[in-house]
This record gives structure tokens, C-alpha cells and sequence, in this order.
């Protein structure tokens, strides 16, 4: 059986070769930057470092996402013991001219730096992306280097009881959504008696301008892994599954690979770092259904079956997959466990609100002048997240409300500004926190139109099984469409407003009951727009 | 279904004390004391589906509706059955079952005998608010003995289950998503193509609608009877067709 890795080794041994390289020029190769042309960049940064004679005193680090994706590809610069430089919309001529005009020749490239004192940079606090932009993905040693496997060592030395209790310490609640409480449901598998339990990483990312939880596996896929390591160790699941969506297959690349590597070093597989515990690591990937990251539909398309819901209880950790006990927890959430075994719940408490400790982590689209991946502490206000980190909305324009939660989620007017964006005051505002997007719209935008995109998603995403949800929100697009159309009349807003009611309350699962939350929300912030799109007077007005 | 036990899960459902077997479901306790919940795809002797939504009850203390059919009952559970939003909501969902498909009663086999039928007039549906879909859907008249409409199918897949549970056959089952949903035989064939189909018409006898039909049948002359599928899952647990002495 291979030796057990020596961690400490592996880092002092990766400090050690960084150290000969007097520059390292990290370029994002994240999916992002590559549509943007990172690759070119990339080829262009080797070959000019190549022809310079240069291989040995510049090391080039292909990186996953530095955030700010709308001034992509990014390319940062760190000279040992020198100041970093961040370099923006780097194709291959900019790319030549950072080996050549910076590296080589000292020169600024002021036109081309991209400033990190802005607030999108500083205003962030990165724990689930600590990584993200700052190492090679593909590398274990990376990883290592930063500190990786590390709280699996010492998890290993805790009874999984120990573990459980330092998890609930921390206050972590689960970042897919809902925001239930992670040590919780670990509990709750802990507790159940089975031959086999099982721990599924969800990783059906589906919200259309979501992109968080890809970022955190393909930039930081061990990451992911040391997550899923811990919640299995912490609750005696002995398999655990990553459900990633097939839209994703870089992530999948990624992570087969860091699979293939952890199990070489014996962090994974069989007898984990020597001890007892053995835990064996499956990907299965999505066949590009949004229902199927609801967790019993989730199941069922692991089991090979329809990607159809099914009712709870009883609840996966008491009856899921394969009939056994399991527990589904969302890859942010397990992308939080590494840092707070290793740097104590107390540390993870200071970050965020009482309720809603530590960050999170948002995809930051629509309009804005600074769009990309953002991770914050939660409780940051809304006002905080939109203008400071995302600079506002472009071209003077003002900025009218931010979408959060994605088609179950709702939208929240710019008189929220000072609203804490955490699990609970985003709900008491009509929308939810979700799995994490953020979409900033401004005055042009007709909320009406807002909702009618999300119910033709939601209508067409339902899976059918139950009438409310595959009939309702099909039927909730039509009247929409009408309204935004011009041809509603106040009988089909009223009819829009009850089926909002009936598909949420009478809906079988998560999907559609929130499937009404973009029209609720948006129908009691902005009823205005509605009123003035109807052809006919209100019932009982007198034509005047 | 046959029990050992008596009931001794004391249940209130209206006000009413009910006494309920352990593993019952709401709707079977509520059944046996005769107080009615609106239902179409819960068939007694098959697995819970909870997919039409009609049988939503509220339960104290759960802040979501849940339905009567895949809701086990809990020593000392307060259900109602009955209330403005629950008339509203199971009027509405009956209404979205009659825009969805094409169910036009008056040239129906079922006619008459029509469990979507029942519940429209029960709910008191005497229009349908949503706007019509009007699918273009085409029947399969491939069967020798039976006739599938998709038109007035409600995707209750009580056939789907019988068929795999009760006749072990598994011929029908669901295709599709959304408003794309359909019944598909096997591999999605036409019926009378479908090489794993026994003819044994258990389909025909369990659907609500005229969806599943004798072939012959005219307008309003098709009987269904779905309490054949409860008496065959009884009698087979009781083993009402074995040798139980070879058994022994």
C-alpha cells in the first residue's frame, strides 16, 4: 500500500521550488476568462517567457477566477518579495508585452492594470474562494501549500461526534439555499443505523446566471473533496457521490483528476492518511434538468431513475438514496468545512451576522460596472454589494432592484438598500438568499418582463409530476405574457395572483413552491408596472 | 386492506376523534370514517404518487400544506380537510386539469362514469379561468383490445403503477418534462407494439378518465372500476391464492 503523504513535507518542498522562480505570472484560465480569449493569453505569456530564456527565473500558473470577470482575462504578476500587479483584458499582444515590457523590462503597463484597491477587491472577504485565482487548480501541491488536508488530519484525530459539535460551534448553515443548519443534518445522519450511509455533494448548479459553486470546483477541486472527506467522516457515510451538472465539464475534469491524485495519496479511497476510515468518491453527473438539484430528485437521477421529486418525509437522511440514510449538502457548504476544522469555529464566527455566520459567495451579474464572483460576509448590505463592490450601475444610470435566489428567488427594490443580505432578512423582503446569484437592474428594466422570463424558465424546467407546478406555472407564463404584451386584463392579474397562491402553497416540492416568488415579489414592489401594461379598467371604476 | 390490529392512533380530522392504524395515511383514516377528501391519483393497493395535489390537507403545526395520501399519521395529529383556501386551491388545480388537456365530456367514453368529472362537479367548477391549451395530442389505437386517448389523460399514473406493481408488467411509464409530460408504452412505441403488455386491462380498469378504454366502447359507456386493484393487493397479501398449508 502506498506511504502515507507527509503534508508538511509536500508544502516545505513546494515553498522551496517556488522560491527559485523570481516571478510568478498567474493567468486566470477559469471558464470566464477562457471565453474571453485567456487561452491565447495563456500561450502567449509561455512562448514569450520560452524565447526570453526566461523558464527559469519565471514560473506561468494557470489559476482558476480572480472575480472580476467583466475585466477579463486577468493576468497578476507576484516578483519574490515584490508588489503584485493586476493586469486587465490581457490578449496575446498585452500578454507578450507583461513578459517583455514588465517582467523583463520593468515598465508599469500602467494603461493596461487593473487597480486592487477597488472596493470589488477589497470590500471581499474569501474563505470558499481563498484559493480561487491564486493557485493551479490541477495541483495537489497547491493545494498543500495553502494549508489543504491539513483539517483532515486533525479531524482524523476527533472523535466524529467532536466534529460535529465544532461544525454546530461554527453556526454554518447550509449555502444551497435554505440555509438549514449543516451540523443538523449531520446529525441527523449520524444518528441513523445503517449497513451504508452515503454523503452527496450537490453540485446541480441550475439558477440561470449562477456560477458560484462551478468556480469553487473547478478552482479548487481538493477543496471540494477535503469537504465531502470531513461531512463523511463526521456522520460514518462510507461512499459518498458528486452530482455535478454535465454543463460543467471542466469541474468534472477537475475533479476526476483530484480524485485520481488524493487517492494516490492515500486522502482518499481506502484507509484515509492511515487511520480506519475509508471513503470512496463517485461523480455522476446531471443530465441538464434545474429539478434534479432538488435533493430527492437529485437522488432519484443518482439512482438512475426520473429526476422527479418525491415527498418528505420521510427525509433523505432517514430513507435516500438506494433506500438508505443520506445526506445532501451543497459544495459551498462543504467548501466552508477545511477552513473552519482548521481555523476553529470561533474564527468562522467573527465573519457574517449571529444568525448567518461566515460568507458568501455571489455571482454578481446584470447591470453593473464590476461583474464577476464575489465572496462577502453575510449581513452586508445590499446598497453595500451593488454600488461599492459593483460599482453601480453603468452609464449614470439608476439602479431600480437586485434579483437574488434566481427563478425561486424574488426581486428586491432599490429602497432596500441598507437591507442586510443574509438568509432571513432577504426572506422578510419577498425573495431568498438562494444558491448565491445576484442580478442588478436598473431603470430601463420592465419588472413585468422581470417575472415573465423566470415563469417561462420555471414552466419549462417543472418536471411534470405534480398539476400545480407543471400546469400552473405554465399557465402563470401565458397570462404573463399577455400582461407584458399589452392584452392583460385586471381579471387575468387577478387570476395570476391566485394561481401565485395555489402553485405555492399546493406545489409537491421546493421547485414549485417558489416558482410564484418572482411574480409575488415583484407584483408588491412594483404593481404600478403591472396596472399600467392592463387594457381595461379596474371591476366597479366608472368610465369617466 | 386486511389488519390484525385495531386502530389505536387516536387522529383528529374536522374536529372528529378518528382512531387510525400505526402506518395509515390520512386519507385512508379519514376514508374509514367517512369523512371526504377530494382525490385523483391516490389508488388504494399501489404506492403513494401525491402528484395531482387535490388531497392537500393542513396539519397543525406544519407550516406546509401536505397531502392526505403520503401523510402517515402521528398519535395525536389535528388535520382539516376542509377551508376557503383549500376549496380554492383544489378548485383551481381541478380547473388547471381540465385546461391541460383536451376533455371534452360530451363525446367522452367516460361520460358519466368520469372521476375528473366527479371532482369538477364536486368542486363546484362551472368554468375554467386558465386559458386552454388545446395540446394537439393523437390517440394510440394500436391495442387489439383497448384504446389509449392522451387527450384525456391527467398523468395521475395510477396505470403506471399497477402495471409495474400489481401485474409486474411495467408497460407504461412517463416521458418528458413540464407540459411535455406523457404516457409512453415501453421503450415509447405504440401499444399494440409494446411486447410486454399481457393484455390484461388492469390500465383500463384503474384510469379516472376515458384516457384507457375498452375498444367498442361508445360515447358514456365506459365503466371503470379501480377497487379491483385494491382487492387483488389485499388478497395476494393474505395469500388468498396460495396452498397456505404447502406454505407451512
Amino acid at each position: 500500500m502506498a506511504k502515507v503523504i507527509d503534508l508538511d513535507d509536500v508544502a516545505v518542498n513546494e515553498a522551496e521550488a517556488r522560491s527559485r522562480y523570481r516571478w510568478r505570472i498567474k493567468v486566470c484560465s477559469s471558464t470566464a476568462c477562457d471565453a474571453s480569449g485567456a487561452g491565447p493569453a495563456y500561450r502567449a505569456v509561455e512562448q514569450r517567457v520560452e524565447e526570453q530564456g526566461l523558464e527559469h527565473d519565471v514560473q506561468v500558473v494557470p489559476t482558476g477566477c480572480m472575480g472580476l470577470c467583466s475585466a477579463g482575462p486577468l493576468v497578476r504578476t507576484e516578483p519574490r518579495g515584490g508588489q503584485p500587479t493586476l493586469f486587465q483584458e490581457v490578449n496575446e499582444r498585452v500578454g507578450a508585452d507583461i513578459v517583455e515590457r514588465h517582467v523583463k523590462g520593468r515598465e508599469d503597463l500602467a494603461e493596461h492594470q487593473l487597480d486592487e484597491g477597488l472596493p470589488f477587491f477589497t470590500r471581499q472577504e474569501r474563505v470558499v474562494l481563498s484559493n480561487a485565482g491564486r493557485i493551479d487548480p490541477e495541483r495537489l501541491e497547491d493545494y498543500v501549500a495553502e494549508g489543504g488536508y491539513r483539517a483532515l488530519v486533525s479531524a482524523l484525530r476527533m472523535r466524529p461526534r467532536g466534529l460535529i459539535e465544532t461544525i454546530e460551534a461554527s453556526g454554518l448553515r447550509g449555502r444551497g439555499g435554505a440555509g438549514y443548519p449543516t451540523a443538523k443534518k449531520w446529525g441527523m445522519l449520524h444518528d441513523a443505523v445503517a449497513d451504508e450511509k452515503y454523503v452527496v455533494a450537490n453540485g446541480d448548479e441550475g439558477d440561470p446566471g449562477a456560477f458560484m459553486d462551478r468556480a469553487v470546483m473547478e478552482d479548487d477541486p481538493h477543496r471540494v473533496l477535503e469537504g465531502v472527506t470531513l461531512a463523511a467522516y463526521a456522520t460514518g457515510a462510507s461512499k459518498a457521490f458528486l452530482y455535478v451538472r454535465a454543463e460543467y465539464p471542466r469541474a468534472i475534469k477537475r475533479l476526476e483528476q483530484a480524485i485520481r491524485t488524493a487517492k494516490r495519496q492515500r486522502l482518499l479511497g481506502r484507509n484515509i492518511l492511515g487511520s480506519d476510515f475509508s471513503l470512496d468518491v463517485e461523480i455522476r453527473t446531471g443530465a441538464g434538468a434545474f429539478v434534479c438539484g432538488e435533493e430527492t430528485a437529485l437522488l432519484a437521477s443518482i439512482e438512475g431513475q426520473r429526476g422527479q421529486p418525491r415527498m418528505r418525509p420521510p427525509y433523505p437522511t432517514e430513507r435516500g438514496l438506494y433506500g438508505r440514510p443520506t445526506m445532501i449538502n451543497n459544495v459551498e457548504t462543504l467548501a466552508n468545512l477545511p477552513d473552519i476544522v482548521r481555523r476553529g469555529p470561533e474564527w468562522f464566527r467573527r465573519m457574517g451576522t449571529e444568525v448567518s455566520p461566515g460568507t458568501k459567495v455571489f455571482a454578481l451579474a446584470g447591470s453593473l460596472r464590476h461583474t464577476g464572483l464575489i465572496e462577502v460576509p453575510m449581513g452586508l448590505t445590499l446598497g453595500e454589494i451593488i454600488e461599492e463592490i459593483g460599482g453601480g450601475c453603468p452609464d449614470g444610470r439608476a439602479f431600480k432592484a437586485a434579483q437574488t435566489g434566481g427563478p425561486s428567488g424574488g426581486c428586491v427594490p432599490a429602497s432596500f438598500r441598507d437591507l442586510p443580505v443574509d438568509f432571513e432578512s432577504l426572506r422578510q423582503a419577498g425573495s431568498i438568499m438562494g444558491s448565491g446569484g445576484l442580478i442588478a437592474m436598473d431603470e430601463g428594466v420592465s419588472m413585468p418582463e422581470v417575472a415573465r422570463f423566470y415563469m417561462d424558465f420555471s414552466q419549462d424546467e417543472s418536471c411534470g409530476k405534480c398539476t400545480p407546478c407543471r400546469v400552473g406555472t405554465l399557465e402563470m407564463h401565458r397570462l404573463l405574457e399577455r400582461i407584458c404584451a399589452g392584452e392583460g386584463s385586471h381579471r387575468d392579474l387577478e387570476l395570476l395572483e391566485q394561481l401565485s397562491r395555489t402553485v405555492r402553497e399546493t406545489s409537491l416540492c421546493g421547485l414549485g413552491q417558489s416558482a410564484p416568488n418572482p411574480v409575488a415579489s415583484t407584483l408588491e414592489h412594483f404593481r404600478d408596472e403591472y396596472l399600467a401594461l392592463l387594457r381595461d379598467e379596474p371591476v366597479g371604476v366608472a368610465h369617466g | 386492506m386486511a389488519r390484525r390490529q385495531r386502530p389505536n392512533v387516536p387522529v383528529v380530522i374536522d374536529g372528529h376523534e378518528v382512531m387510525a392504524y400505526p402506518d395509515e395515511s390520512v386519507l385512508s383514516a379519514a376514508d374509514r370514517e367517512g369523512i371526504r377528501i377530494p382525490r385523483l391519483c391516490a389508488l388504494e393497493g399501489t404506492s403513494v404518487h401525491g402528484g395531482c395535489r387535490l388531497c392537500v390537507v393542513e396539519v397543525a403545526e406544519r407550516h406546509k400544506l401536505m397531502p392526505a395520501c403520503g401523510t402517515t399519521v402521528v398519535e395525536d395529529m389535528e388535520v382539516r380537510t376542509r377551508s376557503r383556501s383549500l376549496d380554492e386551491h383544489r378548485k383551481l388545480i381541478c380547473e388547471l386539469l381540465l385546461a391541460e388537456g383536451n376533455h371534452v365530456c360530451a363525446v367522452c367514453v367516460s361520460n358519466g362514469a368520469c372521476e375528473l368529472q366527479d371532482l369538477a362537479e364536486e368542486l363546484g367548477v362551472d368554468h375554467v379561468r386558465p386559458d386552454y391549451q388545446f395540446p394537439r395530442r393523437s390517440v394510440d389505437a394500436s391495442h387489439p383490445k383497448y384504446t389509449f386517448d392522451p387527450n384525456r389523460c391527467v398523468l395521475c399514473t395510477r396505470c403506471v403503477r399497477t402495471c409495474a406493481e400489481v401485474e409486474g408488467a411495467h408497460v407504461w411509464d412517463l416521458a418528458g418534462r413540464a407540459s411535455g409530460s406523457h404516457l409512453i408504452a415501453d421503450l415509447g412505441q405504440e401499444w399494440g407494439e409494446a411486447p410486454s403488455c399481457t393484455w390484461c386491462g388492469k390500465c383500463v380498469a384503474v384510469c379516472p378518465t376515458g384516457a384507457l378504454a375498452w375498444k367498442g366502447k361508445a360515447v358514456g359507456e365506459m365503466r371503470h372500476d379501480p377497487s379491483l386493484v385494491a382487492f387483488l393487493s389485499s388478497a395476494r397479501e393474505q395469500g388468498e391464492w396460495v396452498d397456505r398449508e404447502a406454505l407451512r
